[in-house]
Formats: structure tokens, sequence, C-alpha cells
């Protein structure tokens, strides 16, 4: 069946059965690489993206409950020569090993801090419980977070500040 | 086809065709050996093993250079720091630099990537290759302008001498120039006018992997491209009785069912469908195993019963008339898992009679050799290309899921194949990393000091790495099968599960012994560090237990047993960085103190680490961690950092949590779930790695140094905060709960 698909702002039609998990439909259909196949279960976090804003676990998500709806993927969080914040923020801070986690870290980051922009320590933690990092790259991906935080705020203004505090 | 691969090929191939620079470069490891002097000189890291400087170093008349490296990029940043080397001894920034890593068909042969080697081997080879590169640059230009070679200076990719006059480097090579042998001895820049080396340079890698860029051999996408699974239960080399696939076959989208003795895939033209066809596929293929396995919680009564042969270790004095009071005691590790994020994968065509495959494998040639051997093919119609996968500490399941790829498509000819095993595939069907058992005898002299040491380690060799197709899945499946490789006992300077066995410290009397078991019901191979990890735990919880015999505080007793300055350097710095004391800690709060040099000839690495216990529910938390590392001359400090932070938080996963579980027919922990690791919950408050840097000594290996001395300085911590030693990995809540009476 067909199906239409807003990613990353642009819309998309394909072609697939609606019980297809949208991590196939992201990587093979629109050949973006971001959102990485970890386990499909649900349990690594490496598939994720942000769906109507939310933090999304991709691989068990079937694109028939995608339909309408804002899918947000790494890729739409900038490139390499115009990085978003939290991009930014994972280079400056160079937190990454192999990376294959990465992008899922970014986008349960990003699904945080687009609805609190100054998060707690437990509440960063909080928000990748279901995020598996294998290398051992946990303080650099919490550190980059408190950092994409900052960069947020820093580009939102005062005014947001004060709404967020 | 991805952008880069076609593009970096198309450029090769018109300017071979053109007749330029590029076709006449020496690949044969032993070109030279065979044609030159008996007596040849031995040459610095891997320009031992490929001799020519054009092997490693390109340069294109339009000034472009290519450096080649037969190490691949597992996540650990050796791109960057390899591209550092090259650079500093080049005097051109590494950012102008194009770098190749591990391909068949590309670069010279290194081997394995692995050991925590490649900056020893081909840092080493990279930055006197380039150095005398930028000599004979300097010699040429020296001639054309005739004038002393002393008076000039290479910058910017150019000769430049000082009335004015420049040669830029593309100008001044010609055909055949740096087609020459190596020499044994160069002229390296000294350390303190370095510019790259020692400098924390931000990876290459990092910007692509943040922002989705094509990365991954999973993130291949070649014209035509099939999708196949395999059908592989997580019975150890399971039989397969019987199949029809009829119904599969007509399923949506697939293309073919492949069976091969054993071996069972179905490929399919979307990756979904493939998916829903291997289920289809599961639910008809019936099995039987071959044995039935051993009995989880008797493991390690089954290794020293499976005891095949006896190795020693290290041996010096008489450790059994040392007189003094006696420790014992008895430690095991589990099987436990490599476990990386993203399954193995691999990607194969087959193509007029060549045969290319991309692989996250350690080795492009051995395993190369072990594909051909299972195709039957020659090895020079066979082509591996290195493409990363995600993080590899060791042997893991790539150089399987590139057999499985390579299988498949050799029997859908002209057909890419994208192979991706599902997440249960990779938790039972990798190697894992080999469980051991570990017993210690140790005399403690009035005189406060060690007077005897005995150490006797049973395992199974902990490396099965393909060199031929009998270490491959696909292999032992197919028809005709090849059996699976039985290791013999070797004694070797590098160690293998006796990796670290024999202790750094002054023993004037001691034994260590492996007993090596042949025998190995769950297939095993390299995890990061090998028997380091279990050995240095068991050593160095035993060195805590003879301090507390000695009324000694524990670093004090290590201080006291190490006449090594490096060695007395990491521990004393993470000691004070620590702010280590005999100070009372809060309840149920510990403190450990561990330190190792890897492999008694790597990098030296101390570490102590405070840790919290919840009585109610046995769990162990590190609250704090503060490591010293001296791994030599330091290429980029933060790269060093990054790996050893890694280090650090992954032996603590595996300390506190891990172990592969099974009954009698199969694998049973087969997810995230029923295989728990490290969650953000439980990472540690602040985890600090100090380098000591050695400008101008050799460099060492880094990536494993931390994985033993993490263990030691947890299990000493939970010691502390308990007052009781618990002996099993891991330290899981069920132990410690036993351990403290709950």
């Amino acid at each position: 069946m067909t199906i239409e698909l807003t990613i990353n702002g642009k819309s998309h039609k394909v072609e697939a059965d609606a019980a297809t998990p949208l991590l196939y439909v992201l990587r093979n259909d629109l050949a973006l690489n971001g959102a990485k196949f970890g386990c499909g279960l649900g349990q690594c976090g490496a598939c994720t993206v942000l769906v109507d804003g939310k933090a999304t676990l991709s691989c068990i998500t079937p694109i028939s409950l995608a339909e309408g709806r804002q899918v947000t993927t790494v890729e739409g969080l900038g490139t390499a020569e115009a990085p978003g914040p939290v991009q930014a923020a994972f280079i400056e801070l160079q937190a990454a090993q192999c990376g294959y986690c990465i992008p899922g870290m970014m986008m349960s980051a990003q699904g945080l801090l687009q609805s609190n922009p100054a998060p707690t320590e437990t509440e960063i933690r909080n928000a990748l419980q279901t995020n598996l990092c294998r290398c051992g790259t946990h303080m650099r991906i919490l550190a980059a977070i408190r950092r994409a935080s900052e960069l947020m705020q820093a580009s939102l203004g005062p005014v947001a500040n004060k709404r967020a505090g | 086809m991805n952008a880069p691969l076609t593009g970096a090929l198309t450029r090769r191939g018109l300017l071979a065709g053109a007749g330029g620079l590029l076709v006449s470069f020496s690949l044969l490891p032993h070109a030279f050996a065979q044609s030159a002097a008996p007596a040849q000189p031995h040459l610095p890291g891997s320009l031992e093993t490929s001799r020519s400087l054009d092997a490693w170093i390109r340069i294109d008349p339009n000034g472009h250079i290519t450096i080649f490296t037969g190490k691949a990029e597992l996540g650990q940043g050796v791109r960057t720091a390899l591209l550092q080397v090259a650079a500093e001894e080049l005097d051109v920034p590494p950012g102008e630099l194009e770098i190749i890593t591990a391909d068949t068909a590309r670069t010279p042969n290194e081997g394995y990537t692995a050991g925590s080697q490649s900056a020893q081997y081909s840092g080493t080879a990279l930055r006197h290759a380039a150095a005398q590169v930028r000599q004979l640059l300097i010699g040429e230009a020296a001639r054309r302008l005739e004038l002393d070679p002393g008076v000039l200076k290479t910058e910017g990719k150019a000769v430049r001498a000082p009335d004015g006059r420049s040669l830029g480097y593309g100008e001044l090579v010609s055909d055949q120039f740096l087609r020459v042998e190596a020499k044994p001895v160069s002229i390296l820049k000294k350390p303190d006018s370095y510019r790259y080396i020692g400098h924390s340079l931000p990876r290459v890698d990092i910007p692509g992997k943040v922002t989705g860029g094509e990365v991954y051999v999973h993130d291949m996408r070649l014209e035509g491209m099939l999708h196949a699974r395999v059908v592989r239960p997580a019975i150890p080399r399971a039989r397969l009785l019987s199949v029809d696939s009829s119904s599969v076959e007509a399923m949506p989208g697939v293309v073919a069912v492949i069976r091969d003795g054993d071996f069972l895939a179905v490929v399919a033209q979307g990756e979904f469908q493939a998916v829903t066809a291997m289920h289809a596929l599961a639910g008809l293929a019936r099995w039987e195993r071959r044995y039935a396995l051993p009995d989880q919680a008797a493991l390690p009564a089954y290794l020293q019963k499976n005891e095949s042969t006896v190795g020693t270790v290290s041996a010096s004095g008489d450790p059994d008339k040392a007189a003094g009071k006696v420790f014992e005691a008895t430690y095991t590790r589990p099987y436990q898992l490599h476990g990386s994020i993203g399954p193995s994968c691999g990607v194969a065509v087959l193509k007029d009679g060549q045969l290319t495959v991309w692989s996250h494998t350690q080795g492009v040639y051995p395993d190369r050799a072990a594909i051909a051997e299972m195709l039957g093919m020659p090895p020079n119609k066979v082509r591996v290309i290195h493409r990363e996968g995600a993080g590899c500490y060791g042997h893991n399941g790539a150089d399987d899921a590139a057999a499985d790829a390579a299988l498949i498509a050799s029997k859908l000819p002209g057909r890419p194949i994208r192979l991706l095993w599902m997440r249960d595939q990779e938790h039972a069907g990798e190697p894992f990393g080999a469980p051991m058992l570990m017993k210690i005898r140790a005399t403690l002299g009035d005189d406060g000091r060690i007077a005897g040491w005995n150490y006797d380690l049973w395992s199974n060799d902990h490396n099965t790495r393909p060199g031929g197709a009998r270490s491959l899945l696909a292999a032992q499946a197919k028809e005709n099968p090849f059996p699976p490789p039985v290791p013999k006992l070797a004694i070797t300077p590098n160690g293998n599960g006796d990796r670290n066995a024999n202790p750094l410290y002054d023993l004037p009397n001691k034994r260590v012994l492996w007993h090596y078991v042949e025998d190995m019901p769950l297939r095993i191979s390299a995890l990061r560090g090998l028997g380091a990890y279990a050995n240095v735990v068991a050593i160095e919880s035993s060195i805590d237990e003879l301090a507390l015999m000695a009324n000694a505080d524990p670093v004090e007793f290590r201080l006291r047993h190490l006449s090594d300055p490096r060695a007395r350097d990491v521990v004393e710095l993470a000691a004070k960085r620590f702010g280590w004391s005999n100070e009372k800690l809060p309840p149920h709060r510990g403190r450990g103190f561990a330190f190792a040099k890897y492999k008694n000839l790597a990098a030296y690495l101390a570490i102590a680490a405070e840790v919290e216990i919840e009585r109610e529910t046995g769990r162990v938390r590190l609250v704090r961690a503060v490591s010293a590392i001296d791994t030599g001359e330091a290429i980029n400090p933060d790269g060093i950092i990054n790996q050893t932070e890694g280090g650090i938080l992954q032996a603590t996963s595996w300390t506190l949590y891990e172990a592969v579980t099974f009954d009698e027919n199969e694998v049973t922990s087969t997810d995230w779930s029923s295989y728990p690791i490290l969650r953000f919950s439980s990472v540690p408050d602040k985890v600090e790695v100090h380098v000591i840097n050695r400008p101008g000594l050799p460099f060492l290996g880094t990536a494993e140094a931390a994985q033993g001395p993490t263990g030691a300085a947890l299990a000493n911590a939970v010691r502390h905060a308990t007052g009781r030693r618990i002996y099993d990995l891991p330290l899981s809540r069920q132990r410690v709960k036993q351990a403290i009476g709950i």
C-alpha cells in the first residue's frame, strides 16, 4: 500500500506493507543512514527517531503509525558542514567511539531538550535509559548533552531561558 | 555502489589506465625478501613485512598524497592517529592527506587490527616511511636546485630553498620514485618540533557519524542489491534435519531460499521481506543438536576435568619452599559477549568470477584466505575491503557474516547481497570471551613481602580467528563442511589465555601454569584483553588480600613489589589524583585499587575506584574512577583518554552484570534483557584518565589496557565496602547479597 510520510519536513510516498517497521523504510526506501538497526526488539535505542517531537523506537513502530506525523531523524538536525546544537556538542566533546549508537542517543537528547531545555543530570540519564552504548562512551555522551543544552539555550535567548527556568 | 567507493576506484582506475604513478606500487609483502640479499635488515614496525615505501605512501603528480594502512578503523580512532603520524613526518597538515585502510587490493597486509598494536606496528611503519619520503623529496629537490639538502625546508607540500625557489612534492616525484625499500633508520622529527603528534586532533570520522553519513558496511546500497538473512538457531553447530521451504519461496519479494548442508538462508528484494521470510523459514526448519552443553553452574569443574595439556608461563625460584602465611583462593569468569550494538553485517557480490566482500573484519587478508578456501576459489579472485561496523572489541561475528554473504553471493552471481544478522543470532552466534578458572596459592613472608606465588589457570584457547575456512560458521555448516579448528597450546610473549598471568611484581619464587582446555562446547574467540581481564582480576584481588594479611595499605603494598619506574609512576599518579587514603568512607561505600602493564609489554595502567552498595538489592554502582596510563609517546592524548574511559566503562559492565547463559541444548542469553549491560542509571558520576606522555619513546598499545585493572579495582572496592571477597565474576546483585548475608 502507499503511505505518505513526513520525514525531516519533507513529504514522501512509499510503497510498503503497513506493518513494515519505520526503520526499514527510513534506511532503505529513503536512504537515510542515521537510524540504525540494533536489536529489532525495542531494547537498545539505536533506531531512535522523533515522532511529533517524541523519542520513538523506529524498529518496532509500524509505518502506519507514523502516517500524518512529523518524523525527525539525525539527518534533520543538521549536516557535517552546518551541525545542529546536539550534533555540534557531540563533535566538540568527541562523544563517539564506533558511533553506531550515537544518532539514537542524539535523538533521545533532542527529544528531551525540545521539551525541557535545561534538564537535570537525572532527567538526562532517565531520557537515555533505553539507549545502550557498548564502547563505554557514556561519560562523553552525558557531557555532550549538557553542552547541547547550553548551546540550545544560548540560541533560544533569554526569554526562552526564563520560560524554561 | 556507494559514492566514496566509486570515486576512489574510478580515480585509481583512470590514473592506472593513463600510466600514471599509481600503476607501479608493490603490495607483495615479500617481493623484496625474495630478491634481496639473505641478511636483510630489520625494519621498524610493519615495514618489516611490507618493505617498499610506495606500499605506504603515494604522491600524485598533482601533489595529492595518499597514505595506506593495513589496519582498520574499529571506532578506536586509528584513522586520525595514523594521519597525525604521517602528517608530522611529511610536514603536511593531516586534513590534506587521504587515508586508505585495510583492503586486500590496495593496502599492505598487516594481519589483524587487534591486540592494541596499530600504533605500534602501523604507526611506526608510517612514521618511518613518511620521514624517509620527506628525506627523498628533499634530496631530489637539492639535486635539481643544486643546493645542499641541509639548507632546504619543507612546507605547504613543497621543498623550499632560502633563495625563494621551491618545488612541490608532486613535481618532485616521478615513476618509481618511492618504489624503494625502506631503510632501518630514519631521521625523525624531534618531540620539541611536533605540530601534530601529541596534540588532541579531533577525530576525522566523528562528523560523518553524527550526521547520518554513509559510514558503516550496514549503510551500503549497491545497485540491484538484495537483502539476505540466515536462519541459525542458538544451538551450536546445529544439524538441519529438514525444511520444506516451498511456502517461503512463494512469499512476497523472496528471490531464493538457499540451503547448503546445514546452512540455511533466505534472499529477498526488500529487507523487511527478508526478515519476514526468515521468521517463516525458521518456523519450518527442524534442527538437532550435535552434542549436549555442559551444566553452566559446573563450568569451572568442566574446565578442570577437560584439561588436555599444561604450559609453563613463568617459573623462577621455588614457590613451594617459601615460608610464611599462606593465602589461597579460586576465581572464575563466565563466558562473556562482545555484544556490539549493531549486529554483524557483510556485503558481497560475485561478478565475472571475481568475488568482492565488504566486511567489518579485523583482518581483510586472513578473511580473504578463509573465504577463498571455503568457496574453493583462488585467493586472488577474492577481494575483501574493510568497512566500519558497530564497535569491535575483538573477534566477533564480522568474519562469519562476511562468509555468510559470500556463500550466498556465490550462489546468485551478479547480485550484490547484503547480509545482516538479527540480534539473537549475534548474541548466540558470535564467538564468546572464554570462561576461566584461576587458582592461587601465595605465601607472605615475615618481612611483609610475597615469598611464594603459585598461579594456575584453566581455559580454552582465546583465539579462533580465521586464517582458514574452519573458523567460519558458514564453512562449518555447508555441505562438505570444514570442521571447527582445534587450537594448540602455545606460550607466547603476547600471551593468550595466559595473557598477564605473570604478574609484573617482583616475585622471586613463582610458578605460573596454563592448564589448556582443548574441548570447546561453545565457540570462543578473542575478546578485548583475552585472558588479561580475568587474570588481572584474580592477581590484583589476591594482592589486596595479601596486603590485608600484611596489614599494609594496598597501594603501598603494590609499590613495595614494583621496581619498574614507569609502573610506579602510574600507581602513584592514580593514587594521588584519586585522593587515596585510609580514611573511613560513608556506610556501604568502598574504595579499590589495581594495576597492570597490559601484556607486560604495552601500556601501564593504574586505577582507583569508589563504589556504593545498595544493601537491600545487592546492586553495586561505580561512583567514580581515576586512572593513570602510560602508553609511551602519546599520538593523540584525547584519543587515549576516550579509549581508556571506554575500557573502564565496558569492563565495569562485564564485571558487574555479564554472563552468557545456556542450557544443555542452546544459548539462552539472546537479547539485551537476558544479557543485561550497563545502563545510564548506573553510569559513574565521574571518570578521570590521566595520560603520562613519554615523547620520543615507542608507542605502546592503549585500547585494552583498562579491562583487567578496572575489574580488579571494582572487586577490591566491593571487598572494602562489604568486608567480603567475591571470587566469581560477575559481581552480580545475587552474589553481593549472598556475600553480605541478605
